[in-house]
């Protein structure tokens, strides 16, 4: 019975919290292709079979020994003797009626020798305990195909992963501790007259206990600028004057002593992050001077194609920033008096998006594209997470290995130090390479073999 | 008499063939193969380079988690399923697991053990026929009770307990329950009575694993501070001026259901029940839209509602992993253990960073050392009670509290049961010499965050 909407809905509610319905529809739009399927590969598949992964597909060409159905949990002692990705598509189907299971009964290295095509389909291959050779011929038609690599390895208490991928752009990195977007150091034209409307001196007790923090210190900014030739507080003697100057605006009562007014206090504590100079963070700079964003083209992904019309923005509208974020933090205030600064700020960044939004227009018909190729909330979102970007890029397996590029110089000075753990790297390298010599692990010789229980 | 011996030999032949089912624990013959073991034998019967320096390989270690070793698993949901697979295919054959729960459809994403046919039946008692069936030897024996319905006998058989809970409340109190199992002589803890508590916690992409020898090493309490404490939005931003759409779903849920009853009177808010989602929805939307707030959905007032969490099956399975990692040196005793507290992250990247958590010289729970509370006579009893709520180091949650006046028992003020509630009221607004109370007194304290009741002893001060 196909799973409905609500049915999904509620089944994959903890993980929607996190990824979103966007997040959820690109996992079912991948297929991941696991070989080997050891206990490490069919744990790593059950991780993605449970919150719906589009497909899978095990490579696998080995028959279930009995070591196998002794540590693997989607192997049971019926599927000795059978072929190892049949016996674990079965248990690891059987996790999620809504993902697609697939095995191919093959070693990794003959589908190389005949179709190596066939692992362009992927959205990435994971490869579990495969000898160097094989990591190194299938690196080669990835990294030429664009299809990401995740190579791993455990031996005991000592696991090993390597990520192997050309290019991942990332949008929503939900940084943990990011900082607001508020900013008092160049206040836009809206806000400025919006912080006009507030009067400090004549407001009436409840008003002035609840208007927000960040007016607060507009106010008190506008009124330092203007005694301090146009310049912001700067050091800590300067940023301990201006909290003083905000102190002594909270309102007293009779007795001379201060009434209580929080949102005082909060604008005196954010003094500090208030005050932070707006600027594109030099993560964001660096996307901004990379050949991918300098040079659209009508292979760009949407990515680059949005990150260069911020870019465009920021040395036009923007005026050297980014869109504004938009959103502002809960703080003491009225609901209206907050309402109200929320859509001063919510407005600047539609404004802003929209801005972007011509950008994008313009440069995908440069390249000959239609405009809606690239949606407006796809665009709300990039201009939201702007500060937030982020590229992942990694070298490939052959820059690794090779003797001109290996790093060589990272290796031998992490290895100065006696508590690095570039030691196992080394040794795991030195495994492969046994392997690759002797055709088997060190320290495993069939004659040698561990006794059973019998 | 031939016809009589016929039952007879009956009976013995049945005896017989049940007490081989036993020995081969039920399976059949399946339970065994070649080669079932050698992942575990090679770190058992070999020594190596990160090998504990006292180890000795051989093949004795491997029996004692078979057939011997028993093991606790508190907790069959999001960990819990993971820490059974992984003990079991560790080779740990008696494990026990405690939940009581029953499974829902939103636990399928990552409670591997359950299938949508087992929804509303006890996480335990799936669990364990899942693992039973699937690792043929190992018997998981399931408890669908909560864990304070156990006592002392209960836990004492255990070599280990491996906890994966979903609250701090509960973690407290097993932390209190394996200090209450210690043996001091001489002020010195007996090794023997020292039950190892691994506790492991999870929340989206983070996590932790600890590793806790009650009485030797540093227990929940002495890190009570470590945890963040619960968002709780003030009254009168929710009663006068919201501005979040969760101060909407916290109006509807704290102030207008107890004074509407929309399910009958008496009925409480069921956040598992779609109906009563649905209501608080309808009347958040219209709380929102009176104050130009807009965001209430219908998955965030689920979220509010439930204090949901967001979970995924990877960083269970990390944290399970990591945890039972450290049953098995402490088992074994083959590898060094985890000194103690891990933290796991894969939100950007992957980080991990491992610490010793300390012990805390006057931890409430494991110091032994007696909780002394100053306060002046003339204090209202009502602030003694705020200080064992509201101190970061107590942070109880509804104590109980009795002391000895004048040679006879009494019970001062305990909110759970609302006849005694009601008597006990008025000693908050009295004064502590008022009631009768003196200089150096001992009050007993009962809270569900420890199994046993806490001493502590009042000191006046002017």
């Amino acid at each position: 019975m196909a799973a409905t909407k609500d049915s999904k809905e509620q089944k994959y509610d903890r993980q929607l919290r996190l990824w979103g319905d966007h997040g959820q529809e690109a996992l079912e739009n991948a297929h991941v292709c696991l070989i080997n399927a050891t206990a490490t590969g069919t744990e790593i598949l059950k991780n993605l079979v449970l919150p719906g992964i589009g497909a899978f597909t095990i490579v696998d060409g080995h028959i279930v020994s009995g070591e196998d159905a002794g540590n693997n949990f989607f192997l049971s002692s019926d599927s000795i003797g059978k072929n190892r990705a049949q016996a674990a598509t079965e248990l690891l189907q059987e996790l999620n009626s809504d993902v697609s299971g697939n095995f191919v009964e093959e070693s990794p290295d003959k589908l190389l020798d005949n179709d190596p095509e066939f692992f362009h389909r992927f959205t990435i291959v994971i490869g579990v305990q495969l000898p160097e050779s094989t990591c190194l011929r299938l690196g080669m038609v990835l990294w030429s195909a664009s299809v990401p690599f995740l190579i791993c390895k455990a031996y005991g208490l000592i696991g090993y992963m390597r990520l192997m991928v050309q290019e991942h752009t990332v949008i929503e990195s939900h940084p943990d501790n990011a900082l607001e977007d508020l900013r008092l150091d160049r206040p836009f034209d809206e806000f400025k007259s919006h912080i006009k409307s507030y009067n400090l001196s004549i407001m009436d007790k409840k008003d002035h206990s609840h208007t927000p923090w960040v007016i607060i210190v507009a106010k008190y900014l506008e009124r330092w600028l203007s005694e301090h030739d146009g310049q912001p507080p700067k050091n800590y003697k300067e940023k301990e004057a201006f909290r003083q100057i905000i102190r002594e605006g909270i309102l007293k009562n009779e007795n001379g002593g201060l009434e209580d007014e929080e949102n005082f206090e909060e604008a005196i504590k954010n003094v500090n992050t208030a005050l932070n100079p707006t600027k594109v963070p030099t993560s964001v700079e660096d996307l901004f001077n990379s050949e991918q964003c300098n040079n659209i083209t009508a292979q760009s992904s949407s990515f680059w194609v949005m990150l260069r019309a911020v870019k465009e923005f920021v040395y036009n509208e923007g005026s050297g920033s980014l869109p504004v974020r938009g959103s502002i933090p809960d703080m003491i205030a009225d609901s209206q008096k907050f309402i109200n600064l929320q859509n001063v700020y919510r407005e600047k960044a539609m404004q802003d998006a929209a801005a972007v939004s011509k950008h994008v227009e313009s440069l995908l018909q440069s390249v000959g594209k239609p405009p809606e190729s690239i949606s407006e909330k796809d665009i709300k979102l990039f201009c939201k997470n702007s500060s937030f970007l982020r590229v992942v890029r990694c070298r490939s397996l052959a820059e690794e290995y090779s003797v001109d590029s290996i790093n060589k110089d990272e290796i031998t000075s992490r290895m100065d130090s006696p508590d690095s753990e570039m030691v196992f790297y080394l040794m795991l390298r030195a495994v492969d390479r046994f392997y690759q010599l002797h055709s088997r692990y060190p320290g495993f010789r069939k004659s040698l073999r561990i006794s059973g229980a019998f | 008499m031939a016809e009589m011996d016929e039952p007879e030999k009956k009976r013995t032949r049945v005896v017989e063939l049940t007490e081989k089912m036993v020995v081969e624990g039920g399976c059949g013959g399946s339970c065994e193969w070649e080669g079932r073991w050698n992942h575990i034998k090679k770190f058992l019967e070999r020594s190596g380079p990160f090998t504990h320096p006292d180890f000795e390989p051989g093949t004795e270690s491997l029996q004692f988690l078979l057939q011997t070793c028993r093991v606790l698993v508190i907790g069959a949901g999001g960990l819990g399923c993971e820490l059974l697979k992984d003990l079991a295919l560790s080779g740990f054959g008696k494990i026990d697991v405690v939940d009581m729960d029953t499974i829902d459809v939103s636990n399928l994403n990552r409670q591997f053990l359950f299938r949508p046919k087992d929804v509303g039946r006890p996480k335990a008692d799936v669990a364990a026929d899942f693992i039973n069936s699937r690792v043929p030897g190992c018997h998981v024996i399931p408890h669908f009770k909560k864990i304070q319905d156990l006592d002392e006998r209960f836990y004492r058989q255990f070599h280990i307990i491996v906890c994966g809970l979903d609250s701090i409340v509960a973690r407290r109190w097993m932390n209190g329950m394996l200090l209450s199992l210690l043996v001091y002589e001489d002020g010195e803890v007996d090794q023997t009575s020292v039950i190892p508590l691994i506790d492991g916690g999870t929340e989206g992409f983070k996590g932790n694993a600890r590793v806790i020898l009650p009485g030797v090493t540093a227990c929940i309490d002495c890190t009570l501070e470590l945890y963040p404490p619960q968002i709780n939005f003030p009254m009168c931003t929710i009663a006068s001026m919201p501005r979040l759409p969760e101060h909407c779903i916290e109006y509807v849920r704290i102030l207008q259901w107890p004074k509407e009853m929309p399910f009958g009177d008496g009925v409480a808010l069921d956040g598992d029940d779609p109906e009563h989602i649905q209501w608080v929805f309808q009347r958040s939307l219209k709380r929102a839209a009176e104050f130009n707030i807009t965001g209430v959905t219908y998955r965030l007032t689920q979220g509010v509602v439930k204090r949901i969490i967001p979970a995924v099956a990877s960083t269970n399975a990390v944290i399970a992993a990591a945890c039972t990692t450290e049953v098995f040196k402490l088992a074994t005793s083959a590898y060094v253990p985890l000194s103690n507290y891990m933290v796991f992250n894969d939100v950007d990247g992957l980080y991990t960073y491992t610490f010793e958590a300390e012990r805390k010289e006057n931890c409430s729970a494991c110091s032994q050392v007696p909780v002394d509370l100053h306060f002046p006579p003339s204090s209202k009893f009502q602030q003694v009670l705020e200080y064992l709520t509201e101190s970061t180091s107590l942070q109880m949650k509804s104590p109980a509290v009795t002391a000895t006046v004048e040679g006879k028992s009494k019970t001062l003020y305990l909110q759970s049961v609302a006849s005694i509630e009601q008597r006990t009221r008025p000693n908050l607004s009295k004064s502590l010499k008022e009631l009768g109370l003196t200089d150096g007194q001992e009050l007993a304290v009962a809270d569900v965050t420890t199994p046993q009741t806490m001493l502590f002893r009042l000191c006046f001060t002017s």
